[in-house]
């Protein structure tokens, strides 16, 4: 089955469908998470450190944590090595272009591909600068992620790089989130306005939930 | 009518081709848009040059022979075969771009002719019934629900003519494909292969250098007997239900 599975083109969007709903799941909560910014230094480093003992006394300290962080880093690797060999595949089945072009499709669906490889760009970024604080702007403290957050969004390029990445996580999950939904066969005439409607609401809600948080700093609401 | 047409010259599937431009007059925009190719190829032909080569057959727009890509959409302007495309959806003095289907498992054969019979080999694959039908059978033998005979009817509408792999960015033929699976994977005729035909006509599709659906919704506007794009969401359905099934056994 697995085998049938990733040799297919069918199978392979699969994968991609699963581990983007996967990730999809995880930045709903993480989005959630991080407005809890404006609710001051105490609750959000309460919050981190909350999420190193979920699960005690039967998890260990920081065993949750990495239990979702391996579920994460298979669903990213899933991700990427299915869209770039369908791609790859893709491009090889339309070698030549038409010589009278015309835009196709939406921006969005046309802008799945770079806009997958910005977003993991932006992931080893936000991970270096953030969680390991090894490009991090002013001394990284360990343990005091409010202090960091301010810190990365106080400097112009830490803003610009994380608002374009979220509007291209935006973008991305708006097709993204429907297209998932046609590739598990949960699509129909009936629910298709319904999905397109979740996938945009997902989209703004996400896009919008996690930008508050440089706007926070910037203006100021944050510091 | 007075116009030009840029059309897509190739020798042979080996050779280089390109783009040539012909002036056609005196075209009335009641001809189909194969009459006015027919007008300039017996043009050619009169001053002892090479005809444009092109695909065409019924021109009731039921066969689907024809193809043609007009000014960068399959079948042209019209949400109809090239057959049934008529002239008055152009103005005098237009260019016209007329360019063959575009995708690596429809290699060109000669100018705007191409080879599609990787559709047939995925028709081959499992786009058939081994129930023995003899002639038409007693209407009531087999009771089908109406739903689902006006589903499969819809389905059993293309007529395989490749529009959809043409408008595809990816050269996908998910809609075609999907047609077909759909089409006779709802009736009760094809039941005993349910499996089995989604399965293997998928894998055909892949082995014949297709690309992926990616969903941009291309072919359905492409296509000129309304396939939905839902289709594709329908065969996936099937496909992981077979992989599922098949898997157990």
């Amino acid at each position: 089955m697995a085998r049938t599975m990733w040799d297919s083109t069918v199978g392979k969007k699969t994968v991609m469908a699963v581990s983007g709903l996967i990730m999809l799941l995880y930045l709903v909560a993480h989005m959630i998470g991080n407005l809890k910014i404006y609710f001051g230094a105490g609750e959000f480093n309460h919050y981190a450190h909350w999420l190193r003992t979920v699960g005690e006394p039967f998890m260990h300290y920081e065993w949750t944590l990495w239990l979702i962080r391996i579920v994460l880093v298979v669903a990213v690797v899933a991700h990427a090595t299915s869209a770039y060999q369908l791609s790859r595949r893709d491009i090889k089945a339309r070698p030549s272009k038409y010589v009278h072009a015309r835009p196709r499709s939406s921006y969005a669906t046309r802008t799945m591909r770079w806009g997958g490889v910005i977003l993991g760009l932006f992931i080893v970024w936000h991970l270096l600068d953030l969680t390991t604080g090894t490009v991090h702007s002013g001394g990284f403290q360990e343990g005091h992620p409010y202090q960091n957050v301010v810190d990365t969004f106080s400097t112009w390029y830490g803003d610009v790089v994380y608002i374009v990445a979220m509007l291209a996580l935006g973008l991305h999950i708006r097709h993204g989130f429907w297209s998932a939904a046609q590739t598990l066969g949960v699509g129909s005439r009936a629910r298709d306005r319904a999905l397109k409607t979740v996938a945009n609401v997902l989209a703004l809600l996400l896009t919008a939930g996690f930008i508050a948080v440089p706007v926070g700093v910037m203006t100021g609401v944050v510091s | 009518m007075k116009l030009t047409l840029r059309v897509w010259r190739q020798k042979n599937a080996g050779a280089e081709g390109a783009m040539s431009t012909y002036e056609v007059d005196g075209i009335s925009s009641d001809m189909s848009f194969l009459e006015m190719l027919d007008v300039l190829n017996e043009r050619l032909i009169l001053a002892g040059e090479d005809p444009v080569a092109f695909d065409h057959d019924c021109r009731e727009g039921i066969c689907g022979a024809c193809s043609l890509v007009i000014n960068g959409d399959a079948h042209g302007p019209e949400r109809t075969t090239t057959c049934q495309l008529h002239m008055r959806s152009f103005q005098d003095g237009d260019t016209i771009d007329i360019e063959p289907w575009r995708a690596s498992a429809f290699p060109v054969i000669k100018d705007l002719v191409v080879d599609r019979s990787a559709f047939d080999r995925i028709i081959q694959a499992g786009g058939y019934v081994t129930a023995p039908t003899g002639s038409a059978p007693e209407a009531h033998a087999t009771p089908v629900p109406k739903a689902d005979a006006d589903f499969a009817f819809e389905h059993a509408e293309c007529i395989g003519c490749g529009a959809c792999v043409a408008a595809c960015p990816n050269g996908a033929a998910m809609l075609f494909t999907s047609a077909k699976v759909n089409h006779l994977n709802v009736l009760p005729q094809g039941a005993p292969e349910r499996e089995t035909r989604v399965l293997d006509m998928v894998a055909q599709m892949d082995a014949e250098g297709f690309g992926g659906c990616t969903l941009t919704g291309e072919c359905a506007t492409a296509c000129p007997k309304g396939i939905p794009l839902v289709s594709i969401t329908g065969m996936n359905k099937e496909w992981l239900r077979a992989a599922r099934k098949v898997g157990k056994r």
